[in-house]
């Protein structure tokens, strides 16, 4: 198949049926020069950011939300055209009519929308709520179906932030799908499928498939009408770099009208532009500075995007995140790097429009990667902390070379594989479970088998692990029965159709659970094992404290003895998760990530055998518990690297904080010195980490008087925040953690 | 195998030499240096007790994150202390691909420490002052044993880097930085100077100690002094 609008392309598969990657393999110039070529800032784009700066701080002043649109449910053509600056904008589109206005999504649960609406002054309009009365959303089904068990597991807080009240989010369509092939063509390899079904046996799966399909093609339908709203038919192929981008950003505009999932990511766009960029610049059509300009354009759009949630939600995910993430670099399997000059185009956005949470920039980091773009990354993470790395030496074996992230940790083949998600079971919680015999000190809920509470003066390591294995494996199974239901409600009643035609109709799944206070366990099992521990009983015969005496090894100091059992606790907890069949027959996968609400999980948790007191907060993610560390920032990074991605291939997520001066003495050494140690880092086999580089008098600072701090952009989980829109609690816990010196 | 005494371990090391360097800070201090920023490693009998393979096992860990340019260092205390140990686990590490770098005040010369300059890639030498005076009232050695160890280390042609902290009203005067430049234009294995600032984090470790901080009325130096001494320091 051919078209005038892809004249100047290397010819390939791609065009005759729909391969994005072949286009890219076929048609990128890879760069493994430096940063020397890139353009300031344009006059415009300064201008423009400076409106929305201001409209950032209006936001700020409003409590975090300027404006709710409380009549109208939120939907790809339910509303008027949005600008910015509409004479001064190159790429265009909101979610709303107005910037920084919020819709409301009640799909997910009305119950959620209307208390969003509340918790910022605001009302849900009668002609909302009445339009729901009659309907059923993802939330009342997932309540129709749980059993008294997962209401209890969901009460007593051992598995927390499921998404059955709110979108699940960590979908990511192809939105590059709709530059490339134009609405039309989309929509009619959509009606191929769907005809195709026709042959077969009208089962279940295929009925629901079919559905699927027909509301697929009724959204790229919509998706074309919105952008028509804004002047533009998208029905042909981009012709230029300018409806390049404009076509993938109405195609993720129309994703994140539709539906409020918790993480709305965007892919791996970059060297896709780069095509166009080196086609119009090859043509004389554009210059340097041009190119910078649509792609600090696209990336404001990027940072107006908002999500309306609770205060509750905001305690698990803590500053108003929308994981926005873009994954960049990498290598191809033929050996060429997937860096071109628009990796370094996106990352010079963070110097054009200055620090910021959003687009969650996360570079795919291989031992491969040019020296210059290496480099070129270190600087840009000493310089604004604000982005994250993830080891593509492990996952492109895996995942090929044209995957990307969703959320912080979550790798996906783009447009060929989607996960349910999960969140997270809380395990140091269960392991206190466990030794009280299937209580719940904190909550004081009775769950799980009902032993007796484990006896003996000190606690015994090989009894311990026994019991916790019990409870491990029940956990297991009502885990994975608990998403089971979620899922498939989700896909019943808040179906993502926008996301899902962007796929490939034949979709692989993840099923993604998670665990959260793995150093806790890991330090606590140690404590069990190598010191004196002995439980402390309250006056019922239940144990809530311990005593613990003699010294352990602690997980973050390179020590095999604690770390394999951190390592150990993974793969029996996948292993046990295997074992019970998933919704739609999902890949059960499994991930050591937090967001923030590591806080959350330590206040619902009693103390722990490790010295931990009731309610600490835990380290986020796969971090070792704050300041125990002994042996200095690589012992720590040993001890993460240690855990195996194969047990945990949704993400082993890893925060470290340095100051400056720890790094090295000038601004080239700290460069030279962050490159090795990431190289060092991931040749060990690790996942991924998080790099800020800054002292904790700063935030302590920030803290105090965060005015003088509105754009702070610190990486926390996975993700990156600006510090003031973190709660106090949330701020307090970061402070806490162990930043890596000099002395 | 000799047994060494360690004060303790820091795995990402980036001021003590090149790159990235596994730095083991040794225990027992001969000096008492009034600048001293680690007392707590001056006892003799204290430390942990390593032979030197259990260290190199551990250095090895860290093997990736060395890149072309990092590597171990030999800190303190001083390590010339101990230097049979010391020997034993540069041979270990040069075996190991490991480069070697070892930081000292250059106070002891006997057998042991030539045979251990003998494993050295890298020698950094804290010359605490430039006048036999300032030595003899706030160290508690000659400077002319400092002098000789750097003769030592010119005849071996062992590269060097010239350390020295800047304190505040005792050597934070361009006389001391123009002695510090002619040492460098007499001895070719002067790679380069390192101006260090004075700093009292450590007056913690003094009081946990007990010990009273002789230093302790003095300031940190400023910024800007710090960077007009540096300036062409190391211009040859």
């Amino acid at each position: 198949m051919k078209h005038e609008n892809w004249n100047g392309f290397n010819p390939g598969v791609w065009q005759d049926e729909i391969n994005v990657r072949d286009f890219i393999q076929t048609n990128y110039k890879e760069y493994c020069g430096g940063e020397s070529f890139l353009s300031p800032a344009t006059e415009r784009t300064k201008k423009l950011m400076k409106k929305v700066e201001q409209l950032f701080l209006l936001e700020k002043q409003f409590d975090g939300v300027l404006d709710i649109d409380t009549a109208t449910v939120s939907s790809l053509t339910s509303y008027s055209p949005g600008y910015i600056d509409k004479q001064n904008e190159i790429i265009v589109g909101l979610q709303t009519n107005r910037p920084l206005k919020r819709g409301v999504n009640p799909f997910g649960g009305i119950r959620m929308a209307r208390q969003a609406c509340e918790a910022y002054g605001y009302k849900l309009s009668s002609k909302v709520e009445e339009e729901f009365r009659f309907r059923t959303t993802h939330n009342d089904g997932v309540f129709r179906a749980y059993t008294d068990e997962m209401r209890l597991a969901r009460k007593s807080h051992i598995i927390t932030g499921l998404p059955d009240a709110y979108g699940r989010g960590r979908i990511i369509g192809d939105y590059r799908r709709v530059a490339l092939y134009g609405i039309d063509r989309l929509i009619e390899e959509k009606k191929k499928d769907k005809a195709k079904l026709s042959h077969g046996t009208f089962d279940t799966d295929t009925i629901r498939l079919d559905e699927e399909l027909f509301q697929q093609i009724a959204f790229l339908g919509y998706l074309k009408e919105m952008a028509s709203m804004y002047g533009f038919d998208i029905s042909q192929p981009a012709s230029n770099t300018k409806e390049a981008i404009q076509w993938t950003y109405f195609a993720y505009l129309g994703a994140i009208k539709e539906q409020n999932g918790a993480a709305m990511s965007l892919g791996r766009v970059s060297t896709f532009f780069d095509i166009y960029i080196e086609r119009d610049l090859a043509n004389g059509t554009l210059t340097e500075q041009g190119a910078q300009e649509l792609i600090d354009d696209f990336v404001i759009k990027l940072r107006m995007a908002r999500h309306l949630r609770t205060p509750e939600y905001n305690e698990l995910f803590g500053g108003d995140p929308m994981w926005i993430t873009e994954a960049v670099g990498g290598m191809g399997q033929d050996g060429r790097t997937l860096v071109t000059k628009s990796s370094f185009r996106l990352l010079n956005t963070l110097y054009n429009l200055g620090p910021a949470p959003e687009p969650n920039i996360t570079i795919l980091w291989s031992n491969s990667l040019p020296d210059g773009f290496k480099q070129y990354c270190a600087k840009v993470s000493i310089d604004t902390d604000s982005i994250q790395y993830e080891n593509d030496d492990i996952m492109r074996p895996i995942y090929g070379d044209d995957y990307a992230i969703a959320c912080c940790v979550s790798a996906m083949k783009v447009g060929k594989q989607m996960q349910f998600f999960g969140a997270r079971c809380n395990l140091a919680k269960l392991l206190l479970i466990a030794i009280n015999g299937g209580y719940d000190t904190t909550s004081g809920i009775h769950i799980g088998p009902q032993l007796p509470v484990l006896d003996g003066e000190v606690l015994n390591f090989d009894t311990v692990i026994k019991r916790f294995s019990i409870y491990i494996e029940w956990l297991s199974k009502l885990y994975v029965n608990t998403m089971n239901i979620i899922h498939y409600m989700h896909d019943k009643y808040a179906y993502e159709k926008t996301q899902m035609a962007l796929h490939d109709t034949d979709v692989e799944r993840f099923m993604a659970f998670g665990i959260a206070g793995l150093s806790v366990v890991a330090d606590s099992l140690s404590a069990i094992k190598y010191a004196s521990v002995r439980p402390i009983k309250d006056s019922n015969g239940f144990i809530t404290d311990f005593e613990t005496s003699g010294e352990f090894p602690k997980f973050g100091n390179d020590d095999d003895r604690v770390d394999l059992i951190a390592k150990d606790m993974t793969h029996r907890f996948i292993t046990e998760l295997r074992k019970t069949p998933t919704y739609r027959g999902a890949i059960h996968t499994l991930s050591v990530l937090t967001i923030t609400s590591n806080v959350m999980y330590g206040k619902n948790t009693g103390a722990t055998p490790d010295g931990r007191k009731l309610a600490t907060p835990f380290a986020p993610g796969a971090n070792p518990m704050h300041n125990r560390e002994e042996n200095g920032a690589l012992a720590s990074l040993n001890s993460v690297a240690k855990l195996s991605y194969d047990d945990c291939r949704d993400g082993i997520s890893n925060t470290f904080s340095i100051a400056p001066e720890a790094l090295g003495k000038t601004s080239e050494q700290r460069i030279e010195n962050l490159v090795t140690i990431l190289d060092g880092y991931f040749s060990k086999k690790a996942h991924h980490i998080n790099i800020n580089v800054l002292n904790r008098e700063t935030l302590i600072k920030a803290y105090e008087n965060p005015e003088n701090y509105p754009n702070l952009t610190i990486r926390v989980s996975g993700y990156a925040v600006n510090f003031h829109k973190l709660s106090r609690e949330q701020q307090r816990e970061v402070i806490s953690r162990t930043f890596h010196t000099t002395i | 195998m000799t047994v060494g005494k360690i004060h303790s371990i820091q795995t990402l090391g980036t001021v003590d030499g090149p790159g990235v360097r596994f730095v083991v800070f040794l225990q027992g201090c001969p000096l008492r240096c009034s600048c001293c920023h680690n007392p707590d490693t001056w006892d003799l009998n204290g430390g942990t007790k390593y032979t030197p393979e259990e260290i190199v096992q551990k250095a090895l860990r860290y093997k990736e994150y060395f890149g072309d340019t990092g590597g171990i260092t030999l800190s303190g205390g001083e390590p010339l202390l101990q230097s049979d140990f010391a020997y034993q686990l540069f041979s270990l590490c040069k075996k190991e691909g490991i480069h070697t770098c070892l930081d000292t005040s250059g106070c002891i010369i006997n057998e042991s420490v030539l045979r251990l300059l003998e494993v050295c890639d890298l020698v950094l030498l804290d010359i605490k002052y430039t006048t036999a005076e300032l030595y003899q009232k706030y160290v508690g050695c000659e400077i002319n044993e400092v002098v000789k160890f750097l003769e030592l280390l010119d005849d071996k042609k062992i590269p060097v880097w010239i350390r020295q902290v800047i304190i505040p009203t005792i050597n934070d005067n361009e006389e001391n930085i123009l002695c510090l430049k002619q040492l460098a234009r007499k001895f070719s294995a002067i790679e380069k100077i390192e101006l260090l600032p004075f700093r009292k984090l450590c007056q913690t470790k003094y009081d946990a100690l007990g010990i009273p901080f002789p230093f302790s009325h003095l300031l940190e130096p400023e910024p800007n002094v710090m960077k007009k001494l540096a300036t062409g320091l190391n211009d040859k």
